[in-house]
């Protein structure tokens, strides 16, 4: 075991994708001199060269069209888009290109495309650095989404993304880079959880709650604290937002009859809407109350002082576990 | 005579100066730049271009038609660019990788796409014809100018494994306004990826004259971005022969893309569903028609000895054939059966699908003891 931080596992995993396997390519702005703006790719060019880490000009939708033609070339490339934000340049290419080719052309022509995407608020930063843009992704058919909470996910989702024979959004949350955790770096991929398989990170009872990225930490906590509360939380990292791992969560809230999902993006049309919709269909009799999300507002992302009334944190999480229970709480006596 | 043009480095560019080696009424021009590209095509060779052109043409009238008659969808008809297309595909080699539209159906013949395979996407069948790694052609691209990443892409990892080989990224006029190929030609000239931007500058996009997207020639905007710009006669076969040339040469000694304006004319509609004479004259129908591909070819043969006459008969006859077995493969293209509507959106497992696959199975399921006719969920 190594301790490493998250952003430094990723580094690791790209360095063992890399060598493993001379056809994986990064590609993405500042990601060969400097590093990448986070320096998750820190050191890769120097060791692979600049055909391997390649330092492009600044354009997503170009970064994305071109690793497309890579793709078709029998490349396995690992796109960076250097903040959430900054996705959008590039959506065409990914939701029209990377996540149909391989329906278009009938299973011919593989896209094996990883992109990996800094994303989440908390750090402070100017606009458009802090957004949480994957439910547009999950909604798009042909792509996987997911997304790492801790250093040993992150070290081994991101080769197992980039060995993936299909296009995977890898969401990277951006405010836990620093967070150290232990890693074997030794251990065989084939042996690893599989990336679409949720993990249950607390045994609970009372309430499952469900998460994934920066907020698995606080869903920990709140687990913790609610602990002190006799009331037993059951913490689920989605780790795979599409496909969902219902099998898990499904048992789960068979277990504990009530389900709070949370996640900084907005409501609106978000994973938390899914996971309600789809739980409620698959084992509506086993719930005891109504799924309750709490989730980012269906704003803009906020001015940096003012984040922290967007971002789900321990007391709105609590909150929407009293909600579930039925115990007193911020909405007691509103009108649903 | 036209002058020679080339920048500080030496290469020719030509942005401004029309390429024309066969003029309208089939003189032969001499330009000494482009001659030596095309000093190999002799008469036969110059038969075989025009027996190229008027099999596509008449392949694309046959399509056309059995688009009126029901058998297809769609049909986005190539006709009036046809040197445009044969000019620049018969300059390529084998392992060459072709990124088109979806106009660019000479291209694909002349990279061994059958009958059955061009027609399938437009027949609705399924959502492509052929396989591209079979006659590298990737699959037709609708959104506009996506295709010319894709090109740079595999131009950068030909490149990057040391192979010699080239792409070419074939769009319209109208998308040289999209980001994707502005994006795809600063990406092609910093990585001096072997690409070649051809552009058939077929005067309309839709409705929209081609003044709407640029207020110069196109081939200019190539200086921008620091390639060779060539703006070259597109109804010219030999022309577009020998730019094509030019611009692969470029690519395979590893200097680089270069950016082809090809001008030509869109004979027909966008497609089948559109009616181009709610935003052009006959008039400039007759101007265009009177610069057709094929005509001035067999002008020049005629003039320089060939049998013209027994050549358009024989190329007429081969051309009926050709279009006969086209009409015969429409019907033998299969009706895609109702579950492989859920086929290849992944390439591994996804649970997600699987059930919803399951789900529809057993909906489908339901009318089997009813009706048998209705496909099942076999």
């Amino acid at each position: 075991m190594t301790t490493l931080t998250l952003g430094k596992a990723i580094n690791e995993g790209l360095r063992r994708a890399l060598t493993g396997d001379d056809k994986v390519v990064l590609l993405g702005e500042d990601i060969g001199e400097l590093g990448g703006v986070f320096r998750v790719t820190d050191g890769l060019k120097a060791e692979f060269g600049a055909h391997r880490v390649v330092d492009t000009p600044l354009s997503e939708a170009g970064i994305v069209g071109t690793a497309v033609g890579l793709a078709y070339r029998g490349f396995r490339p690992v796109v960076e888009i250097q903040f959430d934000g900054f996705i959008y340049p590039g959506f065409d290419q990914i939701v029209a290109q990377v996540a149909k080719l391989h329906y278009r052309s009938r299973g011919n022509v593989r896209m094996p495309l990883t992109i990996r995407v800094p994303f989440g608020g908390g750090i402070g930063a100017a606009e458009h650095h802090s957004e949480s843009p994957e439910a547009y992704f999950a909604h798009t058919a042909g792509l996987r989404v997911i997304a790492c909470s801790n250093p040993a996910d992150a070290y081994v989702m991101i080769q197992q993304a980039i060995a993936s024979d299909d296009p995977v959004l890898f969401f990277e949350p951006k405010r836990r880079y620093h967070v150290k955790g232990e890693v074997d770096e030794t251990a065989s991929l084939a042996d690893a959880k599989p990336m679409g398989v949720a993990s249950v990170v607390a045994s609970g009872t009372d309430v499952t709650l469900v998460t994934y990225g920066a907020l698995v930490p606080t869903a920990l906590d709140a687990a913790v604290a609610a602990a002190d509360d006799d009331v037993s939380i059951e913490v689920i990292d989605l780790r795979s937002i599409a496909p969902v791992d219902y099998a898990t969560v499904e048992a789960s809230v068979r277990r504990t009859g009530r389900l709070v999902i949370t996640h900084e993006a907005g409501q609106q049309g978000g994973v938390g809407a899914e996971l309600a919709a789809s739980i409620t269909e698959r084992c509506f009799e086993f719930l005891e109350a109504a799924p309750v999300r709490v989730t980012g507002h269906d704003i803009p992302y906020p001015p940096a002082k003012l984040e922290r009334h967007h971002l789900p944190d321990l007391d709105r999480i609590l909150d929407g576990v009293d909600r579930v229970l039925g115990r007193p709480n911020s909405l007691s006596g509103v009108e649903a | 005579m036209t002058p020679s043009d080339r920048d500080a480095t030496g290469l020719l560019t030509r942005p401004d100066h029309f390429v024309q080696l066969v003029s309208p009424t089939g003189e032969r021009r001499s330009d000494p730049d482009f001659d030596p590209w095309v000093a190999d095509v002799d008469a036969a060779a110059l038969s075989r271009l025009y027996r190229d052109m008027a099999i596509v043409r008449r392949l694309d009238a046959e399509a056309t038609a059995l688009q009126r008659q029901g058998e297809l969808g769609l049909w986005p008809p190539l006709a009036g660019q046809e040197a445009a297309q044969i000019g620049s595909a018969r300059a390529l080699r084998d392992d060459d990788f072709v990124f088109t539209s979806y106009r660019e159906h000479a291209v694909a013949w002349c990279r061994g796409v059958g009958p059955a395979e061009l027609l399938t996407v437009w027949r609705g069948s399924a959502a492509s014809g052929w396989n591209p790694f079979e006659h590298r052609v990737a699959v037709p691209q609708i959104i506009i100018g996506a295709q010319a990443l894709h090109a740079t892409g595999w131009a950068m990892g030909a490149a990057w494994e040391g192979s010699d080989a080239a792409a070419v990224a074939y769009f319209g006029d109208g998308a040289t306004s999209e980001g994707d190929v502005n994006e795809a030609l600063v990406f092609a000239a910093s990585f001096d990826a072997p690409v070649v931007f051809f552009c058939q500058n077929n005067q309309w996009a839709i409705s929209e004259p081609v003044g709407l997207q640029s207020k110069q020639h196109l081939a200019r905007r190539a200086d921008g971005f620091g390639m060779p710009g060539i703006r070259v006669d597109g109804n010219d076969v030999l022309a577009v022969l020998a730019a094509t040339r030019t611009a692969l040469d470029r690519a395979r000694r590893g200097e680089g893309p270069t950016f082809i304006e090809a001008v030509t004319y869109r004979m027909g509609p966008h497609t089948t569903a559109d009616d181009p004479k709610r935003y052009r004259t006959d008039d400039e129908l007759a101007d265009w028609r009177a610069r057709d591909p094929l005509t001035r070819i067999l002008a020049l043969l005629a003039a320089t000895g060939t049998d013209a006459d027994a050549l358009e008969r024989d190329v007429a006859e081969e051309a009926g054939r050709a279009a006969a077995e086209l009409r015969a493969a429409v019907t033998t293209i299969p009706d895609p059966e109702p579950m492989s509507v859920f086929d290849h959106v992944y390439a591994e497992p996804n649970s997600h699908l699987a059930r919803q696959r399951d789900h529809y199975g057993r909906y489908l399921a339901m009318f089997d003891d009813a009706d048998d006719t209705s496909g099942g969920a076999r």
